[in-house]
């Protein structure tokens, strides 16, 4: 088993994952337009994957040895943005750019737009097949690459999803881990009642993938999934993190209107001071 | 009767792969029929059968690609172009990822599966994305030299083939030129535009036409996308008529590439020969393409009416 993350290493990347947050609420706020729920949910997957484990340079974006990471729940763009970013693979500025016209900030990730995206997504159900491709690709050149992804857990409802899910064990992608970012809510309302994926764990464990369930927001717990995946051997791994969607700004937490509104000026003041409180506990 | 398009891909996809190391191959449980299964017995480590599921199929490609492969994808028309429409254009067109779709049976002549499987609107479908390069070859000799050319191209490529054999047009000397129209007879009355397995029958046709005192220039389109505009501006200059031909239908494929070409640069008289905004059904080839109108007689009569339009 690896080692456990430092008490010192959690908080520091406690504090990465805020001020993605932070960036998430602004650049949403400043193109009043975007999705910042499923942003703020998945901010602590990103964080601990870009900062405690994925291979990957910003001086050096596309690195063939570098691991690789697939946002198949595309319209988390800010999440994504806001890591690289914090990252280094662009100037923090920047993310004030998020789709206004020429930016390469586009409403949801495009790989020749900006450095640091591995596969353009955006619709929804077709990231888990581009990743799968990926990690077969390094296994094709015995690269020691890993390939990373993010579903969402209404994307399940995507049928996709499942032809892919049976190709990765097929074909025994080990060196492939998904997430689904499972916050309960989708734009209709709660995934239970729009058109249920669940029970999720059981699905995946169905379609023979290793299948961990986590709390979404321990970087801790997100970081031992991590490292248990690189131990399975001869299948993929689900990581099933439960989140909250709009984590951290608390009018927006648990309420599926935040799926893909922008808050106004005056609710961005509110909710930075309050992840800025956040940040001083 | 030469080899059908289909039967050539398996031949020199096994060739390439001996070539390019990073060519992968890829099919949706249908290898015996798109004959990728000539290269998955020699290449087994560099074939993968997706199962049927076609959505999958091509974002695995992408995938691929975005790793540094070359895959070539193939599943029938249908199921590529039309099933897996919005996959290709959001995970393999938008990135301009290197994927090469080399879709089967397409048309009315893969015959007695009737009008499920019958691909009439791919050529359409295909050419509407941007950064996609659409090649419909025409013949074996035709179709080796595509696919060399899609091998050592970087970008989306979508390759029509067909399911019948059909009559070989040209020698192993053929040079396919990318996005250039190829003169098969010359003429001055009229000229016919065709494309894939309707170029054998416009050679037929100019052939009836001429015992008919008529003259009859012949283009072979393989390149839909990018267009021979040159050509057929040309070709419109030179002979004042002109009549497309296509195993598709006349909505969206070639006649209206052509189409689009004449209007915006010099209108003539044009006739369509395509599959008029119908379903096709069961049959064997020859029946389907004598009751679709696809035959050298129809191309020929369309020639005749479009010249006694002109001015």
């Amino acid at each position: 088993m690896a080692e456990k993350l430092t008490q010192e290493q959690v908080s520091q990347l406690e504090k990465y994952a805020q001020s993605i947050r932070y960036s998430i609420v602004q650049m949403v706020t400043e193109a009043q337009s975007g999705h910042p729920g499923g942003s703020l949910s998945a901010a602590d997957i990103l964080t601990t994957l870009y900062f405690a484990e994925m291979n990957v340079n910003p001086n050096d974006p596309q690195a063939a040895s570098r691991d690789r990471f697939v946002l198949s729940k595309g319209h988390a763009a800010p999440v994504l943005y806001a890591t690289l970013a914090e990252k280094g693979f662009f100037p923090k500025e920047e993310l004030l750019t998020l789709r206004r016209i020429d930016s390469r900030l586009q409403g949801h990730p495009s790989m020749k737009n900006l450095p640091g995206i591995d596969m353009s997504t955006g619709s929804l159900g077709q990231g888990l097949s581009a990743a799968a491709g990926l990690a077969l690709a390094a296994r094709l050149d015995n690269s020691a690459s890993r390939v990373y992804t993010v579903l969402g857990d209404g994307e399940l409802e995507e049928g996709m999803v499942w032809e892919a899910a049976m190709f990765a064990t097929h074909y025994k992608l080990d060196n492939l881990t998904a997430f689904v970012d499972f916050n309960g809510l989708q734009i209709d309302g709660p995934i239970s009642e729009v058109l249920s994926p669940l029970p999720i764990p059981e699905k995946w464990a169905a379609f023979n993938w290793h299948v961990i369930q986590i709390d979404g927001h321990d970087i801790q717990a997100i970081y031992d999934a991590i490292q248990t995946a690189k131990t399975i051997k001869g299948k993929p791994t689900m990581i099933v993190a439960q989140t909250i969607k709009g984590k951290g700004v608390c009018e927006m937490e648990n309420i599926a209107d935040w799926h893909g509104k922008a808050p106004s000026r005056q609710q961005c003041d509110l909710f930075l001071s309050q992840l800025n409180e956040l940040e001083a506990q | 009767m030469g080899l059908a398009t289909r039967e050539a891909y398996g031949e020199i996809l096994k060739e390439l792969g001996g070539k390019y190391e990073n060519i992968v191959v890829l099919d949706a449980d249908l290898s015996k029929s798109t004959k990728t299964a000539v290269f998955a017995k020699a290449f087994p480590q560099r074939f993968f059968n997706v199962g049927i599921a076609e959505q999958n199929l091509m974002g695995v490609g992408a995938g691929l690609a975005a790793g540094g492969k070359i895959p070539f994808v193939s599943t029938f028309a249908m199921f590529a172009a039309g099933r897996a429409f919005e996959q290709i254009r959001n995970s393999i067109c938008y990135p301009k990822l290197n994927v090469k779709i080399a879709a089967t049976h397409a048309g009315l002549t893969v015959g007695e599966d009737g009008a499920s499987h019958q691909a009439i609107e791919d050529i359409s479908l295909m050419r509407s994305i941007p950064n996609m390069t659409v090649i419909v070859p025409a013949d074996a000799e035709e179709t080796r030299k595509a696919i060399t050319f899609a091998a050592e191209y970087d970008g989306p490529v979508y390759i029509r083939l067909g399911r019948m054999a059909v009559p070989d047009l040209f020698a192993a000397d053929y040079t396919f030129e990318h996005g250039k129209a190829v003169q098969l007879a010359d003429g001055k009355d009229v000229t016919i535009i065709a494309t894939g397995i309707m170029v054998g029958a416009a050679n037929e046709a100019a052939k009836q036409l001429q015992d008919a005192g008529i003259s009859a220039r012949v283009l072979n389109i393989h390149t839909i996308k990018p267009i021979d505009k040159e050509a057929i501006i040309k070709a419109a200059a030179d002979t004042g008529a002109i009549v497309t031909c296509e195993e598709h239908s006349i909505i969206g494929g070639l006649g209206s590439a052509v189409a689009e070409v004449l209007v915006e640069n010099s209108p003539v008289p044009m006739e369509r020969i395509g599959v008029c905004d119908t379903f096709g059904e069961s049959g064997i080839p020859s029946a389907l393409l004598k009751k679709y109108h696809l035959t050298a007689e129809d191309i020929a009569a369309a020639a005749k009416k479009v010249i006694s339009r002109k001015k």
